[in-house]
């Protein structure tokens, strides 16, 4: 800088030729600072009159302005005065419903008075995230849901070791593990029979083993992975089985004293867990080349897809008794759980199926040409670009299915909302706000739920946009 | 050939899997109905449509549907009762579809906006409204606000007296036609077909002559003004029927009189907000997406031909924007109709409410009425995807 100077002047040797650098001028006030942030936030939008047109323009933002700051803080204030400022927060007394009575209706509060009435919330809490579930076995339902958000944490952080094993644990045992604490387990199978076929199934898995040493000649040889495959599928289903059969000393609880939350989160993550490999199944029959299997499985989505959820759950709840042989009869949670099933599968097949076609047709030829088979190529080429592809999709999938949850009330089960619902109607606590009170505690809790998962879909996507770009 | 190759040829097995796909599935599918036939002699029931033709017998709160299909309580049958159901919920999704799509595309407009007030407005409203369930914001506004409304002896008066809402409903003025409104009807609807042909006729001469004609206020001026004329030279044949409310007089006579006005039920204005509320996050969404998906080099080259920012994006943005806009939005449309059914959670008398919610407990054909309920879902659903292959095919970018 200073030889630069000293240069300049040497060079010159000018009196009006400025030897050193003109002073840095600040910013424009609309460029920088907390005016510029103003200007180029608020009034920018506000301040073009050169034209008639563009002025009116410019008056209507500045009206529409001003009327939404007027609108959004009286609304942001009633639910902060609703919920926060001049709620009723404790009942030391015990009064319940007239904790939260105004004078006129005999209660201690002033006239007019309109807010939360949150020992209401204390009072049915249990019965809001619980239901009828027996108070000293809660233990299971926390420990359940402790494990579920322990593992969910895992696979989500990214950088940890093994988070592929972990994932597959949480879409397969823990599942099962949740179904022996939630219901007690402890099923009436016959141990012989679950044994019996358990043997038949390792027996199974040895004959493949054989064939594909050629041990029983060439013709079942060619047939050892099938073989194979039936022997495990026998010992896994019989595994399950026979887990459920044990007696873990636990208490049997009914579904039907289940309810609230633990029925949304039930609801919610079996129809996730369900509604993943039955939407691969389907979207790959949609796209198959296949005329039979695409046919079935587009009537398949598209009737699913077609109708509301509710009248599925209607279906399920009164049709599906007809359906099944005599004798064989679901309790009503398990109906709403096979409605929604069938339901999201229809619903994720179609965002799978997105992915799937977003594929360059490269890839298929690619795999092809390396000769794997038709499973093969989609294991392990299609299938995982697919589905990364469309994480944004299937987590958008899920916080829809989620919010259906609610729609389980409508058949009689005591989901969240319908245990909040058959809360309000308790006369011990009857005042005019415990409705208000309730949806908005349920929408509070609704809405860190969705809202995360639609962050972390966001999140996903930004970071496949990017490493797509390369 | 060996047994092998036989096994490994791609055509034979493709046929073996299919046939053994298809010949599952009709098993399963006998399997179903063997049981339901067994269940149903089991239950003495027996298969059949012919209970449409016996009378309903139970009351259904007054609706469109009701005042269209005549309803009375021991006379109208079960299909009339499906009718009404459908009309119904036809009502309800044709209001929250015109709310839905007014707001939704103002919202996401909003949430393009340099202006970080109505930008942060119209993203507070989307985030919130679409992360709470819809069944959760439909009780929200029954059961927490409308319930909250003055009882059925007392009410709100709306626009001095002429309109009034308490509990019951809202009440309004209801026009009636005197002989001669059909005239004014007919000459609405021909004064639609001048403006279209009127509109079809510049665009021609402009590309002929190039010269141009103010064809959508013509248009406009067409469709308001002649009916308008007509409507007065007829001597104003619509008479209105306003809402009487009486303060005083017996207790139980006190309230709106039956007869005068026209009400609109609170289970109505309860789905209606809920549905287009709700709706309108959804669709403020696909908007935005819609106008970000034109790329910024469209409205330069626009401005680079000299057209005025008005021109640009009604001739150069929204078109594009469309193309990208139409498909979700038409998707959302048929969400919205079809959670319109979660009306039953309050009563309101839509299709699942009445046909196979109040008249499947009393008739009891479980497959029929359900089959016949999903049947209108399947057709409408079905119509839309139609249109929107059809659409689809009409607006795909033709490449080179």
């Amino acid at each position: 800088m200073a030889d630069h100077k000293h240069s300049a002047k040497q060079n010159s040797g000018h009196a009006f030729v400025r030897a050193e650098d003109a002073p840095l001028l600040p910013p424009p006030a609309t460029e920088a600072g907390l005016t510029g942030w103003l200007w180029q936030n608020i009034f920018a939008s506000m301040a073009d009159f050169s034209s008639a047109g563009a002025s009116l323009r410019s008056a209507c933002v500045a009206a529409l302005t001003v009327f939404l700051l007027y609108f959004g803080f009286a609304q942001i204030y009633t639910l902060l005065d609703f919920g926060v400022f001049s709620a009723v927060w404790s009942d030391p007394d015990e009064l319940k419903r007239e904790a939260c009575w105004t004078v006129d209706q005999g209660g201690g509060l002033p006239s007019g008075w309109h807010a939360a009435c949150w020992p209401f919330i204390y009072a049915k809490h249990k019965f809001i995230m619980y239901g009828a579930y027996p108070s000293e076995e809660l233990w299971r339902v926390n420990l359940s849901v402790l494990l579920g958000i322990a593992g969910l944490a895992y696979v989500l952080i990214e950088r940890l070791p093994r988070r592929r094993e972990v994932g597959a644990m949480m879409l397969t045992l823990y599942p099962l593990l949740c179904f022996i604490l939630l219901t007690g387990g402890n099923l009436a199978i016959p141990f012989g029979s679950i044994g019996l076929w358990l043997i038949i199934g390792l027996a199974v898995i040895s004959l493949g083993r054989l064939a594909k040493r050629g041990f029983l000649g060439s013709t079942l040889s060619e047939f050892h992975a099938l073989i194979g495959l039936t022997g495990w599928a026998f010992v896994i289903y019989n595994t399950v089985r026979g887990f459920g059969a044990v007696d873990f000393g636990l208490e049997p609880i009914d579904t039907r004293d289940w309810g609230g939350l633990l029925i949304t989160l039930v609801v919610a993550v079996t129809g996730i867990v369900v509604s993943l490999p039955l939407g691969i199944i389907l979207a790959l029959g949609r796209r198959s080349e296949m005329p039979a299997a695409r046919l079935i499985c587009t009537v398949f989505i598209e009737f699913w897809r077609g109708v509301p959820l509710i009248t599925v759950l209607f279906m399920a709840s009164v049709m599906l008794p007809l359906f099944l042989p005599e004798g064989v009869n679901f309790d009503n949670l398990l109906r709403a759980l096979i409605g929604v099933m069938l339901f999201s599968a229809a619903y994720m097949a179609e965002v799978i199926r997105g992915g799937l076609q977003a594929i360059d047709k490269g890839q298929y030829e690619g795999a092809q040409a390396m000769g794997l088979s038709y499973w093969q190529s989609m294991r392990l080429i299609i299938l995982p670009q697919a589905l990364t592809h469309v994480i944004p999709g299937i987590v958008n999938t899920f916080i829809g299915l989620f919010k259906d949850t609610t729609l389980v009330s409508i058949v009689g089960i005591f989901d969240l909302l319908g245990a909040g619902q058959s809360a309000i109607a308790d006369a011990a606590w009857s005042t005019p706000v415990q409705a208000t009170t309730m949806y908005l505690y349920i929408a509070i809790i609704f809405f860190v739920f969705c809202f995360g998962m639609s962050r972390y879909s966001i999140y996903m996507e930004n970071k496949l946009s990017k490493s797509r770009q390369h | 050939m060996s047994f092998s190759a036989f096994f490994y040829d791609k055509r034979l097995r493709s046929v073996l899997f299919q046939a053994l796909l298809v010949l599952s599935i009709a098993f399963g599918f006998f399997w179903l109905i063997e049981n339901t036939v067994s269940n149903l002699s089991d239950q003495g029931k027996s298969v059949g449509f012919s209970f449409l033709s016996q009378t309903a017998g139970f009351q259904i709160s007054s609706t469109l549907g009701t005042w269209l299909m005549k309803y009375e309580v021991g006379r109208s049958t079960y299909l009339d009762v499906y009718f009404i159901g459908i009309i119904n919920t036809f009502v309800v999704a044709v209001l929250g579809i015109l709310a839905a799509a007014f707001l939704g595309f103002a919202i996401g407009i909003m949430r393009l906006s340099h202006n970080l007030v109505i930008r942060g407005f119209a993203t507070v409203y989307v985030e919130m409204l679409r992360n709470i369930p819809l069944l959760l914001q439909l009780f929200f506004w029954y059961f927490a606000v409308l319930r909250s409304l003055p009882s059925r002896r007392e009410q709100t008066e709306l626009f001095s007296g002429i309109a009034g809402i308490n509990i019951t409903g809202l009440y309004l003025p209801a026009p009636i036609a005197q002989s001669g409104f059909m005239i004014v009807i007919l000459v609405f609807i021909m004064a639609i077909i001048g403006a279209v042909m009127l509109s079809k006729w510049a665009t021609k001469r402009q590309y002929k002559t190039g010269r141009t004609f103010p064809a959508f206020w013509a248009g406009l001026g067409l469709i308001v003004g002649t009916p308008l004329v007509a409507f007065l030279a007829l001597g104003s044949p619509l008479d209105w029927s306003f809402p009487e409310f009486k303060y005083t007089g017996p207790l139980l006579r006190r309230g709106f009189q039956s007869g005068t006005g026209m009400v609109i039920v609170p289970e109505l204005i309860a789905v209606w907000l809920a549905l287009s509320l709700y709706t309108a996050a959804f669709i403020a969404e696909i908007v935005r997406a819609g106008i970000l998906a034109v790329a910024k080099g469209q409205t330069e080259a626009s401005y680079s031909l000299g057209l005025r920012p008005g021109i640009t994006l009604r001739l150069i943005v929204i078109p594009q924007a469309l193309r990208v806009i139409i498909p979700p939005l038409t998707s959302q449309f048929l969400n919205l109709t079809k959670n319109s059914s979660l009306a039953v959670a309050i009563a309101y008398p839509e299709l699942v409410s009445i046909f196979a919610g109040t008249a499947l407990n009393q008739v009891g054909k479980e497959i029929e009425m359900i089959a016949m309920m999903m049947t209108v879902y399947l057709t409408f659903s079905l119509l839309t995807a139609a249109f929107m292959n059809w659409f689809n095919a009409r607006v795909k970018l033709v490449e080179r």
